[in-house]
Formats: structure tokens, C-alpha cells, sequence
């Protein structure tokens, strides 16, 4: 029996807010244990949330970005469970009223087609604080630098079909989080986490499979291969007649499978109600407006203008605009070499290779847009071959100056003068006789075999620096010539 | 000032002879403070004492007093309830949860009426948590009634409202979610306002039920609650449910006369469940009310039975979760040797809360429960509305709503604690107003068997200066707020 694997995606933002969601301490990662977190992030006696309005604002940034309905009241409840990292013995969220409801965000996929994907909503909601089990022996620490951070936890519908289409969803999400500025969607630090939520039905099936929820998977590779173990679990379940238990999982990535959480821990029943001490959310017309004429450029919709004002492909566009640095380099460096094809290529080979190689991000780039540019002018203008620019761009890597200065210095300027180009040709073709006759009496298709010699002989001469095209034609027009 | 006076004068009067030099702030907070060493051991409404810093603080209004910089308030002795944050000082709600809890910063309200000038001398017994209507919950012990030994003062503020009493402070605050200041100074023969929900911060103040708490001033009369609210008031932005409103000038129109007001009488709080003792000094208020002008107006408060079941789903739900916080983890009270998480969570609870507030969250859960929210809590909620809509609905036809603040005078201790109904029954005409979110007042209205009773004013929204200015009227035309306990019995 062939399966169809249905999938939906929750994704939990961190805000890049200065400060928390309902305390004015910072909010930042990385410093020493319980040294960011005040009264009101301990859930000390007497303190109350007052609501960071930054949050808000960058909630209807997301829910304008993906056209969402935007709730315009919008109600904070809790959600009651005990754990030592949840401070208060509960959290802050939004259950019955969310701000954001329902979108659609278009992903694009590698074979350059559109996949939509629907949106549920969208919530604030307060982080949790972190249990830190592995420092101590037979105890458990915990840090409350992490509680009340904000929150924007992201539901889809289950519109998911494939793990390809579910990680395009999330590096999809990243990068608009990262247009936004509302994010740094730094998955390692866990300001990006997603949890899964997979079922499996007989292909052509119409009802939902029971499914399970894998909670946490903290980087795009490991969402990959969660849902591919889990794929293959519920499967040999179901296939040796067996029934999928309801129930949430942990993806181990050093042993790579997915294990039920205990039940006890899932078990539940969070008793939402309205959270007291805050008043709902009330957003107008007025308030959208602006925030929707401070949004920036949204990745769909440069993506539309590059592929229409510089002709790229949708694929390569999609990978320009990943980020707004990434997409700004090129723009730069496109409208400085008038060459947008042909740099869109360069950065997403050579200079993606390097990078990539050197473990560095587009903003830590050795070679700037404009040296980039200066590089692809050259090439443009026939000054490179391509064999030559991979060369000069080792020079713009290292940081040797400008494209045209270490083309001087290496002299590494393409030889396009026919007559110098000629005279070379002549001396070559004097110097071996017995390689001419063999050629002028070959056959056609032997004779292309027996060319390179003669092209390599003349590059030995022009220290590579011969025009391979009109090397090509000098070539072959002298050697039938005669 | 004769020394007698300075124990039962009331604040405005202490502040007038304060300004005139005839007495120092030194001389009222020493005077205060013998008085609570004399009676405090039987009365037990005082169970933290702040001398030091008390005379310190005297000391400072003094300097003020003599420099002409004072305000109204400044050197007034005052007593906070055990459930207000104070620096550097134990705040207990009095549990066992929190014996060992100090707190690091002070709630606003301290922080206000410290700015004031007021004397700090301590902290007050209470319910614990502020879960009852006898202050016989507390880990430190009941509060006895100044006014018979034998009898409760009332809850929860009840060691407010007997400290004040007793003439132990003149002023002290108070809080009231269901009828925590308005019963306890009706028992005990004091003037006690609840404030619209919203008028004061409730930041630092250890939550109960967030929708419904707030805090309020206890004195000897209106004037000086009309004072004290004024140092009290005002948006803050650490509480969003503060409410952002200028604050009247409560003391300008005191003297203002009540003729032509109109009091709504709702016959709802004239039933059965009334002493009929009780309902005759009600009734004879009323009377000299209308001589002041006013006008008796019958109303309508439907709702007011159903107002027990749906403040006793609310208020316990809501404390049922902010009493959450307290699971042995970074503060309060500890088990001994915890085997594991759940065995800390269960024995520092069950050994930390006493029985009631155990018996609230409880409840506050179960009325949450996945399957019964729709039949409680949120039917709770739709019936809070019809009675807002009650008092919207009566208001429109008075300017005042006048009835008793408790079903009868003070009553035996132990003699409602195996009975949990009976005692939420004490609050069957103060709850409704926490659930509508107004403004009630409780002054004194005579004695019965030598033992308070207390008239309650219910004004609308926000507009505490008509309740203050009738309370007043009605102070200066009757004399039952002088009436004093004699202390008999009392030590020494």
C-alpha cells in the first residue's frame, strides 16, 4: 500500500524585541544564568505584566506580511501548568482570540514552482524559562534569562505533503522573520523552533490518519530527517496492522528516531482563561496603516521584481532575495556591472562556493558588491575568459585590490588582438608540420580531437591568455587553409 | 493633645493638631505603639512591627512639620495589610507560604502613601491569602473583635479594621475582592472603602483574584478615607488594569449637602437572609439620610443570589492559578527532602496552604477543567454581565445604592469555620460590587448588643466623590462613628 504523508508546522518565533514581552528586562541571548530576568520574570509575589508594544506591532507586521485577517481585539489567556522554568505555573498566551488569523504564505521550491501554504494564525506569547538537566548531578538547574521572551507561535494547516515542502516553509519563514526585522531566526539559539505535527493515510484518501506532534526540532536538517524517521515508524505501524497512538514525541538527533514523550507529561489540561491582569488588544484601522507603510520590501515581492526587471530565472531569484543583504549585494553589484545575469551567477557559484568553504556569512564577504561588479565588467567586456576570472577573483578574495588592478599586476589581460593572436597561430603551426598533415587528413570528427593540441600549444605561448573563441576560428581557418 | 485623643482622634484631627504644634509625630507613633503593646497581645491585629524605621519615618515628618513643607497626611501613623509588598519587610499574607518571604520593592500603594508622609508600623492580620470573612485563617492566629473578645472582626482585613478600632492607627489599608474591607469594618465599627476596581494600583499587592482585588482605605471616618484614597490614586503604569483617569479632588466637595440625591434600596437586600435588627439601623440610616434631602428610591438587583455561586466560581478560578507561583521552586515555603518534582510540588503545597485556601484552589480548578469551562466559569462570566447590567440598569434611576455591608454583627468565633457556605454568606451583599467592579463604602450605623453594625453605599463607576460626600453628610449628622470599644477585658 502506498502512503501520503499529511503534515501542519508550529512554528515558535522569538521577537527581537529590546526588551521582554511583559517586563522591561533585556532580552537577549547567551549571558549568564538568571542574571536577566526581574521580578516579574521570576513570577514573584505582587508583580504584574504590562505588555512590551514593540511585540504587538511586530505580531501585524507577520499577519500583514502573509495578508493575514488581523484580530482586532485580541485577548491574552493562560495556559496553567507546573514545571520550575515556568516561573508563574503559567504562561501567558492567546488561545481563544489570537491577533493574527487566517493567511497564506507562497513558498517557493527549487523547481521554481509557488506552493501555498495556509496559515491557521498566529499568537503572542511568553518563552518559558530553560532546564538546564545535563550540569548537575542528580539535579536540575534552571535559567530564567529566557523567560518572557516573546513569542510568535505560527500554525499551519496540515498542507504539507513532503519534508522538501515543510523545510521550504521554514527557510521561507526565516527569511521573511529576517526581512521583518522581527527575528533573527537564529535556529541553533532557539529563536526558531518548530514543532511537527504528521500523519500518514493511504494514498488517495481523503480522512486524516491519527497523528503525532514532534516537538522542538531545532534546525532544517534535523526537521528533514524527524520526519523521515517518523514517516517510517508510522508506516511499519500501520502496516503490521497496528494503530498510531495520539501522543507528542521527542526527535533524538544522536539516535536519530522520534520516542513518546512520557504520558504524563502530555497529559494536561491547561485550564485556559482570560488573563486578568492584561486588557485585550485593541487594533484599528489607523494603527495597521501605519505599520503596513513601514513595512519593508517583502521577499515575494522583490522576488517578482528581479525576475522582471532583471530577467532571473525564479529559482535564482528566490535564492537571491533569501536575505535583504544577500538580495542588496546583488542589486548593487547588478546595476553597477549591467550584467544582472551574468552576476546573479558568479554570486550564487564562485561566491557562494568561498563563502561557503570559509564558513562566512554574505555580510562577512572578503569581495564587496562593487569589487564583485568590477570582476563582471571585465568578463562582460571579453578582457576575462572565464578561466581568467576565476583567477582574478582568487586576487579580489585575497583582498589584492580592484578586478582591473590585479589584472595588471598578474598580467592577466585575454589576448583579442587578431594579429598578435595570428603571429602565434603561424609559429605554431611552423613549428609542428607533422601535426598539420595529420590533421588536413583526418576526418571531420578526428579533426575537432586533434584541434585541442594546437589550442594547447598557443595558450602555452600566450601564457593563457589567448581568446579561446577567436583562437578557435584563427585556428581552424589557417590550418585549411594551407 | 490629651493622650487619650491621639489613640482616637482621627486623622484629620491628628493632622490639624499635628500643623498646630500640639502634638509631634514622635508623640502619636510612641503613642500608637504603646497602645499596640498594651492591647495587641489579645487582639492580635498587628502581626509585624516596624519601630525603628517607624520613628525614624516620625522623626523625618517632624523635620517636615516644623519646615512648613508637610502635606495632609504627613506623620499619620498607618498599618498595612500583611498582603501589600513591603521592602525589607516580611510580607506574609499570612501563610505559611510565605513566613519567610521578603519582598524587595514595595507595592505602589506603600510607595504612595509613603510619599504622602504617613508612618509606617506595620502590617496587619488577615485571612490567609485573603480567602475568608473571620480572619480565623491565619497562620499567626485569629484577630479577636475590640469590641467583644469572643467575636470575629471580620474578613479578610480583619486585623485592619480591629487595629483601627482598638486605636492602635488611625488609618490603614485594606483589600477587598469579595467584601474583604467593607465586612470586617461593618464588624468592627470603622469606615471602609472599596475603591472602583481600577482606581488604585493593584501592582505589589499579592494577588487573590486579579479581575475582582482592590485595595482601599480603612479609617475612622470618611474624611479620612476621602485623604487616604486621594494618596492612593492614580493610573500606574506597572498595572495595565489601572485606569488612566485624572483623579478627582475627593476632600473638595465633602461638604457639599446630599439633597436632592437619590438612593436606590434594593429589596434584594432586604431578604431572609437579613437580621432583622440589622435591617431596622439600616432603615433608620436611611431616615436620616432623608432628612438630609435625600430621596428613597425601590430598586431592582435580580441577580444578587446568583452573585454568590458566580463570585465563588470567578474568584476562586482566578486564585487558583495565581496561586501557582507558589510550588517550593524559588521562594516560600519548601518540603523537607523532596524524593522528586512532583513530591516538592505536593508537600510544599499541601504543608505551605492552609485548609480554605487549598479548598479555593480546588475548586478555581475543577471550575477550569477541560469540559466543565463552559459550564462554569464561562456561564460565571455571562452572569457577571447580567449583574454589571443590574447596576447600570438601577443606576440610571439613583445616584446612590444604599443596604447593609454584612448579613449581621460580628459573630462567635469558630462559630461559622466547619460551615464554608454560611461563611460566604457574610458576603452576599458586598460581592456583587467587586463583580461589577464599583466603588462601595461601609460606614458605621449604630450598635446592637453593643456591636457594630455597618450601612453600605454603592456608588456607580468611578465616582467615589458622591459615595465620600453622602458618607460624609451622613457623619456629620449622626455620631455612631465615635462610638469606641471600651476594651473591656483587654489587657492590661
Amino acid at each position: 500500500m502506498s502512503w501520503e504523508v499529511v503534515m501542519g508546522l508550529e512554528v515558535h518565533l522569538q521577537l527581537a524585541t529590546k526588551s521582554k514581552i511583559f517586563s522591561g528586562a533585556a532580552n537577549q541571548f547567551g549571558a549568564e544564568p538568571n542574571v536577566q530576568a526581574c521580578a516579574v520574570d521570576l513570577g514573584m509575589p505582587g508583580m504584574l505584566p504590562v505588555l512590551n508594544s514593540e511585540a504587538v506591532r511586530y505580531a501585524v507586521m507577520f499577519g500583514l506580511a502573509i495578508d493575514a485577517r488581523l484580530g482586532t481585539r485580541s485577548v491574552f489567556d493562560r495556559k496553567n501548568y507546573f514545571y520550575p522554568d515556568l516561573p508563574k505555573g503559567y504562561q501567558v498566551s492567546q488561545f481563544f482570540e489570537p491577533i493574527v488569523c487566517e493567511g497564506e504564505f507562497e513558498i517557493p521550491m527549487e523547481d521554481g514552482s509557488l506552493f501555498p501554504v495556509r496559515i491557521t494564525r498566529a499568537h503572542l506569547e511568553e518563552d518559558a524559562g530553560k532546564s538546564v538537566h545535563d550540569a548537575y548531578t542528580g539535579q536540575t538547574g534552571v535559567d530564567l534569562n529566557r523567560a518572557g521572551t516573546p513569542l510568535l507561535e505560527i500554525v499551519t494547516e496540515p498542507d504539507f505533503r513532503t519534508a522538501a515542502q515543510a523545510v521550504a516553509y521554514l527557510k521561507a519563514l526565516h527569511s521573511l522573520a529576517t526581512y521583518l526585522g522581527i527575528s533573527d531566526g537564529n535556529m541553533a539559539e532557539g529563536s526558531m523552533r518548530c514543532d511537527i505535527n504528521i500523519s500518514l493515510r493511504p494514498t488517495g484518501s481523503d480522512e486524516f490518519g491519527t497523528r503525532t506532534e514532534i516537538k522542538n526540532v531545532n534546525s532544517f536538517k534535523f526537521v528533514e530527517k524527524a520526519i523521515a524517521i517518523e514517516t517510517e515508524r508510522q508506516q511499519d505501524v500501520l502496516e503490521s496492522g497496528g494503530t498510531i497512538t495520539q501522543e507528542t514525541r521527542l526527535y533524538d538527533a544522536d539516535k536519530n528516531e522520534t520516542r513518546a514523550m512520557r504520558s504524563k507529561e502530555v497529559a494536561n489540561d491547561y485550564r485556559y482563561f482570560p488573563e486578568p491582569d492584561l486588557l485585550p488588544i485593541i487594533i484599528d484601522e489607523e494603527y495597521i496603516d501605519a505599520v503596513r507603510s513601514a513595512l519593508p520590501e517583502l521577499p515575494r515581492i522583490k522576488r517578482a521584481r528581479f525576475i522582471s526587471e532583471y530577467a532571473l530565472s525564479q529559482y535564482d531569484a528566490a535564492l537571491l532575495v533569501d536575505t535583504p543583504t544577500l538580495a542588496n549585494y546583488f542589486e548593487t553589484a547588478a546595476t553597477q556591472s549591467k550584467a544582472p545575469k551574468l552576476t546573479a551567477n558568479w554570486i550564487l557559484g564562485d561566491l557562494a562556493g568561498a563563502l561557503n568553504r570559509d564558513s562566512l556569512q554574505i555580510h562577512q564577504s572578503p569581495v564587496s558588491a562593487d569589487s564583485l561588479a568590477g570582476l563582471i565588467v571585465r568578463i562582460a567586456d571579453d578582457t576575462l575568459s572565464s578561466k581568467l576570472a576565476k583567477q582574478v577573483f582568487e586576487g579580489l578574495w585575497q583582498q589584492e585590490g580592484t578586478a582591473d588592478a590585479i589584472i595588471e599586476a598578474r598580467g592577466l589581460k585575454q589576448v583579442t588582438d587578431t594579429g598578435a593572436l595570428e603571429a602565434m597561430v603561424d609559429q605554431v603551426i611552423e613549428d609542428h608540420p607533422d601535426q598539420v598533415t595529420q590533421y588536413r587528413a583526418a576526418e571531420e570528427n578526428k579533426q575537432k580531437k586533434l584541434l585541442g593540441f594546437f589550442v594547447g600549444q598557443v595558450m602555452k605561448a600566450s601564457k593563457g591568455q589567448a581568446n579561446p573563441q577567436l583562437l578557435n576560428t584563427l585556428l581552424v581557418a589557417k590550418l585549411r587553409s594551407s | 493633645m490629651a493622650l487619650e485623643s491621639l489613640t482616637s482622634a482621627s486623622a484629620t484631627e491628628l493632622a490639624s493638631a499635628l500643623q498646630a504644634g500640639e502634638t509631634s509625630a514622635l508623640e502619636l507613633t510612641e503613642a500608637c505603639f504603646d497602645a499596640i503593646a498594651a492591647h495587641n497581645p489579645t487582639i492580635n491585629a498587628v502581626i509585624t512591627l516596624c519601630e525603628e524605621s517607624a520613628l525614624a519615618e516620625a522623626k523625618a515628618a517632624d523635620l517636615q512639620l516644623s519646615a512648613g513643607t508637610a502635606g495632609p497626611l504627613t506623620g499619620i501613623p498607618l498599618l498595612h495589610k500583611d498582603i501589600f509588598c513591603t521592602r525589607n519587610v516580611a510580607t506574609t499574607c499570612a501563610s505559611k507560604m510565605l513566613t519567610n518571604f521578603i519582598p524587595p520593592y514595595d507595592a505602589t500603594v506603600v510607595s504612595r502613601l509613603q510619599a504622602a508622609g504617613t508612618v509606617m508600623l506595620g502590617k496587619t492580620n488577615m485571612d490567609e491569602f485573603a480567602m475568608g470573612s473571620s480572619t480565623e485563617t491565619s497562620v499567626f492566629g485569629v484577630t479577636r473583635n475590640p469590641w467583644n473578645l469572643n467575636c470575629v472582626p471580620g474578613g479578610s482585613s480583619g486585623g485592619a479594621a480591629a487595629a483601627v478600632a482598638a486605636g492602635f492607627a488611625p488609618l490603614s489599608t485594606g483589600t477587598d475582592t469579595g467584601g474583604s474591607i467593607r465586612q470586617p469594618a461593618s464588624l468592627c465599627g470603622i469606615t471602609g472603602l472599596k475603591p472602583t476596581y481600577g482606581r488604585v494600583s493593584r501592582l505589589g499587592i499579592i494577588a487573590f483574584a486579579s479581575s475582582l482585588d482592590q485595595a482601599g482605605p480603612m479609617t475612622r471616618t470618611v474624611e479620612d478615607a476621602a485623604l487616604m484614597l486621594q494618596a492612593m490614586s492614580g493610573v500606574d503604569a506597572g498595572d495595565s488594569t489601572s485606569a488612566d483617569l485624572e483623579v478627582p479632588d475627593f476632600t473638595a466637595g465633602l461638604n457639599q449637602p446630599i439633597a436632592g440625591l437619590k438612593i436606590g434600596i434594593p429589596k434584594e437586600y432586604f431578604s431572609h437572609n437579613l437580621d432583622p435588627r440589622v435591617a431596622e439601623k439600616i432603615h433608620e440610616a436611611l431616615n436620616a439620610l432623608v432628612k438630609e434631602g435625600a430621596e428613597l428610591v425601590d430598586i431592582e438587583l435580580p441577580h444578587t443570589e446568583q452573585g454568590i455561586a458566580t463570585y465563588y466560581i470567578i474568584a476562586p478560578a482566578e486564585a487558583s492559578t495565581n496561586l501557582s507561583r507558589y510550588d517550593g521552586v524559588r521562594f516560600g515555603h519548601r518540603c523537607d527532602n523532596p524524593l522528586n518534582l512532583t513530591d516538592l510540588y505536593e508537600r510544599s503545597r499541601s504543608e505551605g496552604f492552609g485548609e480554605e485556601v487549598q479548598r479555593r484552589i480546588l475548586v478555581g480548578t475543577y471550575a477550569l477543567s477541560a469540559g466543565f469551562y463552559d459550564a462554569y466559569f464561562k456561564k460565571a462570566q455571562q452572569v457577571r454581565r447580567l449583574i454589571s447590567e443590574d447596576f447600570q440598569k438601577a443606576f440610571e434611576r439613583c445616584d446612590v445604592i444604599a443596604g447593609p455591608a454584612a448579613p449581621g454583627t460580628a459573630f462567635e468565633l469558630g462559630a461559622k469555620s466547619d460551615d464554608p457556605l454560611a461563611m460566604y454568606l457574610e458576603d452576599i451583599y458586598t460581592l456583587s460590587v467587586n463583580l461589577a467592579g464599583l466603588p462601595g463604602l461601609s460606614i458605621p450605623a449604630g450598635l446592637i448588643d453593643g456591636m457594630p453594625v455597618g450601612l453600605q453605599l454603592i456608588g456607580r463607576s468611578f465616582d467615589e466623590t458622591t459615595l465620600l460626600r453622602m458618607g460624609h453628610r451622613f457623619q456629620l449628622c449622626t455620631d455612631h462613628h465615635q462610638a469606641k470599644p471600651t476594651l473591656a477585658g483587654v489587657n492590661p
